[in-house]
């Protein structure tokens, strides 16, 4: 090590330390994982999206050669029911099924061959009911309770500034966001084994180890330190794996057959087994001054949560409290409730409430542009929020959200050259299967801005502990050996850790101990917090490691005890050396190392927030992260595709850690509102999703998504470490919205629902489904 | 700096795990018909009678005990115990379980591994001579191709075989030959540099690399 500062530091495209595992296959994910004799388990769902259960007969299975366990409600020894926020979800239904994929039983078998000749011979005597699937009717004062819950998860009223206060300029309209699904591409798996403790170990990939384990201790009815996880590799979270899933159902198969269960889901299964994206019916009301000042936002949402509560009252809080934009509002009424239905149960889906309101209050800012006479960039320019402004629900922006500077940033990206008329196929919308006519393609430029909060919110403490521990090799070299429960999903904590560690300790070799219980909580790598909460909670430990270091060094070499503190410390480490320039002191680390290791443990909490009082008003947000996208597209007016011809992004970054990393975020953030605004949809019909799978859900490909034009500003976020801001959700919520922006203005009409299809672009006759009814009855 | 460890679990062996020839990894002795509708019907037990074998990253692996509709993707995974081949929807539609069969590119899912007998199967696994892959394998590090990681063997794979058909492919080809392979990670921006920057260190400069400058003013309307 020659310089000061250690490679591999933060600030670096430092490369991920799984990287190489990965590109060879090596890499083991949760469904990998295999022991000898395990078995391997099945679950069985019910094909109806409401019915009574009569009897549930799993004689026949339990006699079939190689089944080892059947389990159903009456085999859960603890709470029967568990969930997020509220335990209002069963692990098996029992007497009722509210929607069409709900557990009803699980066998483990010794193949999976078998496990599901088990499930068919398992008799349910169900008496389909009636489902309940509008979300706008399951409040009717008629409306029948479809759990003991009732049918409202949550509903919150933000009154802010004066009512009934207009500008002169008007404009209202509904809109419609359907159901996306997180669709990470290793389907659910766990390994679990039963312990001679009595407990239960699982390897599981998950987002949230701690919540699993809360839930499946008290499900399980033993005490949380006999339920044991370890994070096995993760393909992808955005949110699908904050629900337990596997977890329980598989932890009862493995005590029950006393045997190490494989509990794995096909890609049909996984739709069916997760929560998805809320799906949002909105109306808003925007006025505005005649020249473009806004005056009032009004917004009513309902936001459809399914069958069972998931994360839906936090969504709702962050749909509803995001609902009227980055935008300076003098007068608002932002409205929304959250439903249960008989619809497959929505959760926490990148962005977590925000891509719905960001379809409508951007949709609502072009029109609004139009009515005007003003550029939309002009107009989002003029009305963007500042530090110090007010939000509607009382809380006082903070600083960085350099909201007008993003979008002005984008607008100023260069342009796509326009569509000529020689490009081939693959470039037209359609691509090479159904490549447009070169003349009958239109052009269509659009913008978005958007802010999403960062961090847990509304008073909750969701704090991150790490320990942290720097010792010598057997050949005595330093090395930094960090353990922390955050799940590492591919969001690139696992290298964001070790660039940390690196500098405060000045260290090279970095470990990472496999994320599990045996550490305090990490909290759950969603709403963009790993990196300021566990980066601070890395961070944390490996200042106090330091401090402890030095202060053995400074004592072994007789030096006052204030050398080591602040403001006065004068000792420092740096490239492997503890150096005392004062002092005239330099000790190798590793000799200052060899009385003994030195460990330390740090929980991180950010700054307190407060809960929604009455009239929605409170400090409900740690911070925000702002965006801004622009999109260029090409529509064939004759057939309705639409290829994106290029995105460009100007996001508030905050401190940038890992550039590299960063990059990868926000252009996975970007594809992911493409697939929003384009194609991803899951289409239930009474109930019942039509399209579980990748041949009829559809995402984007490599063909579909174009080169990321980005711009990052670094603005540092004072209360977090290093001046971070988490990257990951923001673009999610800009991307479709602008996307959509950009066909209205190619084609010409009003587009009023995402994903937009074909048959909104163009005449077709359509077979009405429930959303084309929302939108006739809207429109 | 290590990741997460399998931790002294039998876990993804990434094909390297080439024990005796038919290990049966599931403890399958016989599968037949489950009668859930999956298309399995009545085998007999045949597939406790019969075996064939499959040429798999260079070694001569004996199949036995597999139901004789199952996948080339079930076998490998659950019969030969190559996890580093990715199981994702099952339907083609992925790419994640991408293998040269005979050289060619093919989803290992939408094979009948019956059908395979006697032909050569590389997984990324296998692949690991080539110094184009091991090129590919860098790039993608690099330059941050790779998040969750699990579409990455799959992609690995088609790069592969995409550069190696066709070195010079320019950027709209690189994205035909890869709409097969779903990421829901990256959006795909890195992935197209790694490929890029796999060409670029081999010496071959893509045709139409470069865009065209001086193009007629673009219009926000595009009319």
């Amino acid at each position: 090590m020659g310089g000061e500062v250690v490679s591999g530091g933060i600030g670096r495209s430092v490369r991920r330390p799984d990287g190489p595992d990965k590109v060879s296959g090596a890499f083991p994910y949760a469904g990998d994982l295999r022991v000898p004799g395990m078995l391997q388990a099945r679950t069985l769902r019910s094909p109806h999206p409401r019915a009574r259960i009569g009897r549930i007969d799993t004689a026949a299975a339990r006699r079939l050669p190689g089944v080892a366990a059947v389990v159903t409600a009456a085999d859960v020894p603890g709470v029967a029911t568990y969930g997020l926020i509220v335990a209002d979800q069963p692990v098996f239904a029992a007497t009722e099924v509210r929607y069409a994929g709900e557990p009803v039983a699980a066998v483990a078998a010794v193949d999976a061959a078998t496990a599901r000749r088990a499930l068919a011979a398992i008799e349910v005597d169900y008496e389909p009911l009636r489902p309940s699937t509008d979300p706008e009717r399951v409040l009717a004062a008629d409306a029948e309770p479809l759990h003991p819950a009732g049918n409202l998860f949550r509903e919150i009223d933000i009154r802010h500034g004066e009512p009934g206060v207009d500008g002169p300029v008007v404009v209202e309209d509904h809109y419609v966001v359907g159901m996306q699904d997180q669709a990470f591409l290793a389907p659910e798996a766990a390994l679990v084994s039963p312990a001679a403790d009595g407990g239960v170990d699982l390897r599981v990939a998950t987002q949230w180890l701690h919540s699993d384990r809360e839930q499946l201790a008290a499900c399980l009815g033993i005490p949380e330190n006999l339920v044991r996880l370890t994070l096995a590799g993760v393909g992808g979270a955005f949110g699908g794996r904050e629900d337990v899933t596997v977890q329980i159902h598989g932890a009862l198969l493995a005590r029950a057959a006393g045997a190490p269960v494989r509990i794995a889901y096909d890609r049909v299964e996984s739709f069916l087994g997760h929560p998805h994206r809320h799906p949002a019916r909105m109306w808003f009301r925007h006025t505005a001054t005649a020249d473009g000042e806004l005056v009032s936002v009004q917004a009513r949402l309902v936001m459809d949560g399914g069958a069972y509560a998931s994360s839906s009252p936090a969504v709702l809080a962050n749909a509803v409290t995001h609902a009227a934009g980055p935008y300076r509002v003098p007068h608002a009424r932002l409205h929304g409730v959250v439903v249960r239905t008989n619809n497959p149960p929505c959760g926490a889906m990148r962005g977590f409430g925000v891509p719905q309101v960001t379809i409508g209050h951007e949709a609502q800012m072009d029109r609004l542009a139009d009515a005007l006479g003003l550029d939309p960039v002009e107009l989002r320019a003029r009305n963007a929020v500042r530090p110090g402004d007010v939000l509607p629900t009382g809380q006082v922006l903070g600083a960085p959200l350099p909201a007008r500077e993003l979008i002005q940033l984008v607008a100023a990206r260069p342009l796509p050259p326009p569509p000529a008329a020689d490009v081939t196929g693959l470039a037209r919308p359609g691509g090479l299967p159904a490549a447009a006519e070169p003349g009958r393609v239109r052009r269509g430029v659009g913008y978005a801005l958007a802010y999403k909060n960062l961090l847990f919110s509304e008073g909750m403490d969701d704090s991150s502990a790490a320990r942290v521990r720097l010792d010598l090799t057997d050949d005595g070299t330093p090395r930094v050996r960090v353990h922390s429960a955050c799940a590492e999903v591919g969001q690139g904590f696992v290298t964001i850790a070790g660039q940390i560690a690196r500098t405060e300790l000045g260290v090279e070799q970095v470990d990472l101990a496999p994320a599990d219980t045996a550490v305090g909580s990490a909290g759950s790598t969603s709403a963009s917090r790993q990196t300021w909460m566990s980066g601070g909670a890395v961070r944390g430990a490996c200042v106090a490691v330091a401090d402890r270091l030095l202060a053995r060094v400074a004592r072994a070499a007789g030096l006052p005890a204030e050398v080591v503190e602040a403001p006065r410390r004068t000792l420092r480490i740096a490239a492997g050396e503890i150096v005392g320039v004062e002092a005239g002191l330099r000790v190798r680390l590793a000799d200052a190392l060899a009385e003994g290791p030195i460990e330390a443990d740090y929980t991180f909490h950010h700054r307190r927030t407060t809960a929604l009082g009455a009239d929605g008003q409170g400090d409900p947000h740690v911070a925000f992260a702002g965006a801004a996208h622009r999109a260029v597209v090409d529509v064939d007016i004759d057939l309705g595709l639409v290829r994106v011809v290029s995105m460009a992004l100007a996001q508030d970054c905050g401190t940038v850690l890992n550039p590299l990393s960063l990059r990868g975020q926000v252009e996975g953030g970007t594809a992911q509102g493409l697939g929003l605004a384009l194609m991803e949809e899951l289409v239930t019909v009474d109930g019942v999703v039509t399209n579980p799978n990748f041949h009829d859900y559809l995402l984007p490909t490599i063909a579909d998504v174009p080169d990321l034009d980005f711009v990052a500003v670094t603005e540092p976020q004072p209360d977090a470490p290093y001046g971070v801001k988490g990257v990951g959700e923001a673009p999610t919520c800009t991307a479709a919205p602008a996307i959509v922006a950009a066909i209205r203005a190619a084609v010409g009409r009003d587009l009023r629902r995402v994903p937009v299809r074909p048959q909104d672009l163009v005449d077709l006759p359509t077979r009405a489904d429930v959303h084309t009814a929302g939108d006739a009855s809207t429109a | 700096m290590t990741a997460v460890s399998a931790d002294g679990l039998d876990a993804a062996a990434g094909g390297t795990d080439r024990g005796d020839a038919g290990v049966d990894g599931t403890g399958r002795e016989k599968a037949g018909t489950d009668g859930t509708g999956r298309g399995e019907a009545e085998t007999d037990g045949a597939g406790g009678g019969e075996s064939y074998r499959l040429h798999v990253d260079g070694f001569l692996r004996t199949v036995s005990g597999a139901w004789i509709g199952d996948s080339l993707l079930t076998v490998l995974r659950d019969v030969l115990g190559v996890t580093a081949v990715k199981d994702a929807c099952e339907q083609g539609r992925c790419g994640a379980c991408s293998v040269l069969l005979d050289g060619r590119l093919a989803a290992s899912c939408t094979v009948l591994a019956a059908d395979a007998d006697g032909s050569r199967v590389v997984t990324v696994a296998g692949l690991g001579g080539s110094g184009l892959t091991r090129a590919v394998r860098a790039m993608f590090l690099a330059e941050g191709a790779v998040q969750c990681g699990f579409c990455t063997p799959g992609f690995v794979v088609a790069v592969t075989d995409l550069l190696t058909r066709h070195p010079d492919a320019d950027e709209e080809e690189i994205r035909e030959a890869l709409a097969g392979n779903i990421c829901r990670c990256t959006g795909y921006g890195r992935i197209v540099a790694a490929v890029r920057a796999v060409q670029a260190e081999r010496g071959i400069l893509p045709p139409g690399d470069t865009p065209t400058p001086g193009d007629a003013p673009s219009r926000p309307d595009g009319g």
